[in-house]
């Protein structure tokens, strides 16, 4: 059997430019429970290698008050240069989204 | 106590009006709205222009003007025209202009601008005033020289100086989202915590509540915090939509750096009052020993030109990838056996749309799909070469065989020609901060008088 993805537990993910340089992915878990087990099973590691990125420059915020996850880290490709594909940062919750965990 | 109406999270983004007449009965002090963001890429920078239509800016803006003299209160947009250079600031005041002739109202108009002189910025960079921010790229003088438009943003001292100049409307140039919404309350000597941490849940109008779309909502500031609520019948402000805002577009959800010091909402306590307003207190704000204001540039990283082919048939979708890697191989050969280039002259990517144009290689998933979208994206270093080597692509495009034994395939095209030329493409290369000795120093101030 196979494991459940972050979007089968979670509410929402969603992802954004925070400015040119930075991506930000907010998961709203949606009730304490699923906050819980994704904060206990999501690890910091899986992000980065979910995002091809060293695990040290993610930032992660476990806020428990609005049963978010938030993870923050370094553009891979700088907003709009030529090998960037996204210009705002829109899909990447996407990618995240479907890991397991 | 200080009332602040934002109709919505951008000009151009349109507002609800029965919202926002609602919001201008509730006498406000201060319409205030953001023209702009850095979120559509660099070209609008790179150019000075703005993404939004003319039209839909002329239209809400002459809304807001109308709205703005009914409430007696001055209005003001911060980063005009999205990029906020003079010459978005510059249109924006000629649509202005043509507004105030049409309503056939005397209008005084106080212009901030925030265009920044390359040289200036070299001068302040070698004396060690420019300062990298996390994850900043490296620069030199010649990367300040080579750009083409340089901003700094605005805070809440110079819209200030805009406001006491007594203009009914302020035009400013690169501000902070927050800067236009904060300043009045800061002026006033109400909580400066409160002030900037309310102008952040504001800044993107009802963004912070339900109904998002509806865009009004007003800001009652006072001394110890402040009051937000939605002007629309079925938008709700609540404890978690309001605290939840302060996630959005930015790295970190607790702090937020200004010009002069950051807001840290650690500490902050949200408080439903009603169904529809939610009050917030406990924010506090940090000043910084040193005045800093943050700077944004762009230049041309080169001149792309954009071929695009469709692939259908089965056996070519599902070794879409061998396909695309083989013909860049050999297109690139050939533009540099033809042209005389080396590799770092030119750069030739093909993003197979439908399998994995979104990620590459970080792509988890794989499906077979239906079609593919190959689209070929050449940069060079000027627009007659891009267009070029795109020409050298065409046939690949349109007649690559995965394997030399294999009768010739024909791909479909959209267009003739199909060589797409997108002419300058640009890019991001400050995300540094200026210090300053005063807060005027790198921005000016004009006023205009529409009669």
């Amino acid at each position: 059997m196979s494991l459940p993805r972050l979007k089968d537990v979670a509410h929402k993910v969603r992802s954004k430019n925070a400015g040119p340089f930075w991506l930000t992915i907010d998961i709203f878990c949606g009730t304490p429970e699923a906050y819980e087990i994704i904060v206990e099973k999501l690890t910091s590691a899986q992000v980065a290698r979910c995002f091809d990125t060293p695990e040290q420059t993610l930032k992660r915020f476990d806020i428990a008050d609005l049963n978010v996850v938030k993870f923050s880290l370094p553009r891979p490709t700088i907003q709009g240069s030529i090998y960037d594909r996204d210009m705002h940062g829109a899909s990447w919750a996407a990618l995240l989204a479907e890991v397991e965990i | 106590m200080v009332k602040v109406l934002v109709p919505s999270g951008a000009l151009g983004l349109n507002y609800d009006k029965k919202a926002l007449q609602r919001g201008i009965l509730a006498k406000p002090d201060i319409i205030a709205i953001d023209g702009g963001s850095t979120d559509s890429g660099p070209s609008y920078l790179g150019r000075g222009v703005s993404k939004y239509a003319r039209s839909s800016t002329k239209i809400e803006w002459a809304g807001l003007m109308e709205a703005r003299a009914e409430a007696g209160c001055p209005l003001v947009i911060g980063t005009a025209g999205t990029c906020g250079t003079d010459s978005a600031v510059d249109w924006m005041l000629d649509i202005t202009r043509e507004i105030a002739a049409e309503q056939g109202r005397p209008v005084k108009i106080a212009v901030l601008r925030s265009s920044q002189d390359a040289d200036f910025i070299a001068k302040s960079f070698r004396s060690n005033k420019v300062t990298p921010l996390p994850n900043a790229p490296e620069i030199d003088v010649d990367t300040i020289t080579s750009c083409t438009n340089i901003v700094a943003l605005a805070g809440a001292e110079q819209i200030t100086k805009a406001l006491e100049t007594g203009a009914d409307i302020v035009i400013a140039g690169r501000t902070t989202d927050t800067a236009i919404i904060a300043a009045l309350p800061l002026n006033q000597g109400l909580n400066t915590g409160g002030a900037w941490h309310g102008a952040k849940i504001g800044e993107c109008g009802a963004l912070c509540a339900t109904n998002p779309q509806s865009g009004v909502i007003l800001i009652d500031f006072d001394a110890e915090g402040f009051t937000i609520t939605p002007m629309a019948d079925d938008a709700k402000a609540t404890p978690h939509t309001v605290s939840a805002h302060m996630l959005y577009e930015n790295s970190d959800p607790f702090i937020l750096y200004e010009p002069g010091g950051y807001l840290d909402v650690t500490s902050s306590k949200y408080k439903a009052l009603d169904d529809i307003s939610v009050r917030v207190t406990g924010s506090k704000w940090v000043p910084s020993d040193r005045y800093t204001v943050k700077l944004e540039g762009a230049r041309v990283a080169g001149y792309q030109t954009v071929v695009m082919a469709l692939l259908r048939d089965q056996h070519y979708v599902a070794h879409a990838q061998v396909w695309a890697d083989d013909i860049i191989a050999k297109c690139s050969a050939k533009a540099r056996d033809r042209l005389g280039l080396s590799e770092d002259d030119f750069s030739l990517q093909i993003r197979l749309i439908g399998q994995n144009a979104s990620f590459g290689e970080l792509e988890t998933n794989h499906i077979l799909p239906t079609e593919i979208g190959a689209t070929g994206i050449v940069t060079a270093k000027t627009e007659a070469l891009s267009n070029e080597i795109a020409k050298l692509l065409n046939p690949y495009l349109l007649h690559h065989p995965l394997t030399v034994e294999e009768e010739v395939p024909t791909f479909a095209f959209l267009f003739s020609p199909a060589e797409m030329p997108r002419g300058a493409t640009y890019e991001f290369v400050l995300n540094h901060t200026l210090t300053l000795d005063d807060p005027m120093d790198a921005f000016t101030l004009e006023v205009h008088e529409f009669a």
